[in-house]
C-alpha cells in the first residue's frame, strides 16, 4: 500500500504515455529513411542505383529512359540515395502507406549521354559497376 | 504415471521465435527434452554467392531482427581487418554509441517479454515504453528504428551533431530515471521472485563445460564478456562485466537489468569522448584470406568466419550465433522442473531462432 500510493499519484498527475494516433501523429524526424523518390527530370538513368541495391528492387533501362522500382522489394536502406551521382534519388521523411495490392513504380524520362563532370561516380563505386 | 510427450512451440504464446521442444513429462514434471530447429531457415550465408561483400552488409544486417548493429559491425570488422583499414576514431566511437544503444534496446524488449512470460503485463508495457525512447533516438539519428543500416566497410555512413549528442544525453538520463523506478519491481517484487529465484538453476561449472555465453553466462558467475577484447573504441573506455551468481532465472533478469545501466554509462563515457573527424573512409580493392571476428550481442558472443579470395563475393561465409551456443544449457536445466516453469526458464536464455537458423 504505502510503495503503490506514490505510483499511483505520480500516474495520475502525469501526461498520458501514449497518443491518440490517428488524430495526434507525431512529426516525423529528419533525413529518416521514408518513401524513395526519384526526380526523372534530373536522373540521367545511369544504372548505379540499380547496381549497388542489396534487394536488387530497382532497373534501370539505359537506352530508354526507364525506371522502375519495386517499393515492395525495397528495404530502404537508403544506399541508392546515397550514392546516386545525379543527386535525382532521395528519400521522403514521410512512409510509405500500406496497399492492399503490389505496384510497381515505372518512370520514364529523357535518357542523357553523359554524366556532367561535377556529378562523377566515385572511384570505389566504378571499380564495382563493371562487373 | 505414464510418460506424455507435449509439444513446446514451434507456435506459443510465450516464444516470439519458433523453437520447437519435445517436452517428456511425468507427473507435471519433465524428464527429457528434444529440441527441433529449422523452421526459419532461410539460407542467408550462401547468399554470398549472389550479393557482392558491400551489399552483403544489408543482408547481414537480416540475420537478426533485433541486433542488427552489432552483426553488421562484426562483419564490417572482419572485411576491414581483411582489407588491412583503419577505420576513423570519430566512426569507431559513433560504431559504440549505436551499437549500446542496440544492446538496451534488445534487453529491454527481453525484460518485458520475460515480465509477459509469468503474466506481468504491466510491467512488461512499462519496459517497452522505455524500448520505445530508444526507438525514437535510433529513428533521429540514423533514419530507421531497429534495421538502423549505419555501418560501411570503412565507417559509418551517418555522423551525431553536437545538438543530437546532446539531445541523446537527455533521453538517456530519462531513461536512466524510468529504469530506477521499475526496479524494485523487478528485482524486490514477492510475486516475480516467486517465479524467477532458484528456477533453471546452471552451476558455473555445468555453464563452463556446456561452453554458454553472454548474459547466462555471466549470471552462472563466469566473467566473460567480448566487450572485454576492447573492439572498436571500447578498448578506450572503462568497462566491466557485470557478473551475478546465482544461475537462476532472476540472476539472468538482473544481470540483463543491469546491463542496460552499463550500456548507458558506456554510451555516456562515448559521448564525452568522441574525437572530432571524418566518418569514413574510401576503401580500393577487394578482400582477400580469411579472418575470424569476435562481438559483444546481447545474448552474447558472435562469432563471423569470413573468407575471401579477391572476387567481388566472398567465398565462404560462417556465423554461430549465442543463442546457438545457449541451446545445450537449456536443454540440461529442464529436466526436473515444473512443465508451468518452462515458459519463464526458457525465456530466460533470450533464444533468437531466426538469428541462430540464419
Amino acid at each position: 500500500m504505502f510503495k503503490m500510493t506514490p505510483n499511483v499519484i505520480r500516474n495520475l498527475l502525469h501526461k498520458k504515455a501514449t497518443r491518440l494516433y490517428p488524430r495526434l501523429i507525431r512529426p516525423a524526424f529528419e533525413n529518416v529513411r521514408g518513401a524513395l523518390f526519384n526526380d526523372v527530370a534530373q536522373c540521367t538513368f545511369c544504372g548505379v542505383c540499380a547496381v549497388k541495391c542489396p534487394s536488387q528492387c530497382i532497373a534501370v533501362d539505359k537506352k530508354a529512359g526507364i525506371w522502375i522500382y519495386d517499393p515492395f522489394a525495397c528495404v530502404f536502406c537508403g544506399i541508392c540515395a546515397d550514392i546516386c551521382p545525379a543527386e535525382s534519388l532521395h528519400q521522403q521523411s514521410e512512409y510509405r502507406l500500406p496497399l492492399a495490392g503490389r505496384e510497381t513504380i515505372t518512370l520514364k524520362g529523357e535518357p542523357k549521354q553523359k554524366i556532367e563532370k561535377t556529378t562523377q561516380i566515385p572511384e570505389e563505386e566504378n571499380d564495382d559497376s563493371k562487373d | 504415471m505414464l510418460k506424455t510427450i507435449i509439444p513446446f512451440g514451434p507456435q506459443h504464446p510465450v516464444l516470439p521465435e519458433p523453437l520447437h521442444l519435445k517436452l517428456t513429462v511425468e507427473d507435471e514434471i519433465i524428464t527429457d527434452v528434444f529440441p527441433a530447429l529449422g523452421f526459419v531457415h532461410r539460407g542467408l550465408e550462401n547468399l554470398v554467392n549472389i550479393r557482392d561483400f558491400q551489399q552483403m552488409i544489408q543482408v547481414i544486417e537480416r540475420v537478426c531482427g533485433i541486433c542488427s548493429m552489432l552483426h553488421a559491425m562484426c562483419f564490417c570488422q572482419g572485411i576491414e581487418e581483411m582489407m588491412g583499414v583503419e577505420v576513423p576514431p570519430r566512426a569507431k566511437f559513433l560504431r559504440i554509441i549505436w551499437s549500446e544503444l542496440h544492446r538496451m534496446q534488445s534487453h529491454l524488449l527481453w525484460l518485458g517479454l520475460f515480465a509477459d512470460s509469468f503474466g506481468f503485463e504491466s510491467l512488461f508495457m512499462q519496459f517497452w515504453k522505455i524500448r520505445e525512447k530508444l526507438l525514437d533516438i535510433n529513428e533521429a539519428t540514423t533514419g530507421n528504428r531497429v534495421i538502423i543500416s549505419v555501418n560501411v566497410i570503412g565507417g559509418v555512413r551517418r555522423d551525431l551533431s553536437g545538438e543530437q549528442l546532446r539531445s541523446m544525453l537527455s533521453d538517456i538520463s530519462w531513461i536512466e530515471d524510468e529504469m530506477g523506478l521499475l526496479e524494485t519491481t523487478l528485482l524486490s517484487d514477492y510475486t516475480v521472485k516467486k517465479r524467477t529465484v532458484g528456477k533453471g538453476v546452471l552451476s558455473k561449472e555445468k555453464a563452463f563445460e556446456l561452453g554458454v555465453v553472454g548474459p547466462t553466462a555471466r549470471a552462472s558467475g563466469i566473467a566473460q564478456d567480448m566487450r572485454m577484447l576492447g573492439y572498436s573504441a571500447l578498448g578506450q573506455l572503462d568497462f566491466e562485466p557485470v557478473v551475478g551468481t546465482d544461475g537462476d532465472c532472476y540472476a539472468r533478469s538482473k544481470v540483463r537489468f543491469q546491463e542496460v545501466r552499463q550500456s548507458i554509462n558506456l554510451v555516456r563515457q562515448a559521448i564525452a569522448k568522441i574525437p572530432e573527424g571524418e566518418i569514413r573512409i574510401k576503401i580500393k580493392g577487394r578482400p582477400a584470406g580469411e579472418t575470424v571476428t569476435r562481438v559483444e550481442q546481447p545474448r552474447g558472443e558472435l562469432f563471423y568466419y569470413i573468407k575471401a579470395n579477391g572476387s567481388k563475393n566472398l567465398e565462404r561465409l560462417r556465423i554461430r550465433t549465442p543463442t546457438f551456443a545457449n541451446i545445450p544449457a537449456l536443454l540440461s536445466i529442464l529436466p526436473g522442473m515444473w512443465l508451468s516453469d518452462v515458459p519463464v526458464v526458457v525465456l530466460s536464455i533470450d533464444p533468437c531462432i531466426s538469428c541462430t537458423e540464419r
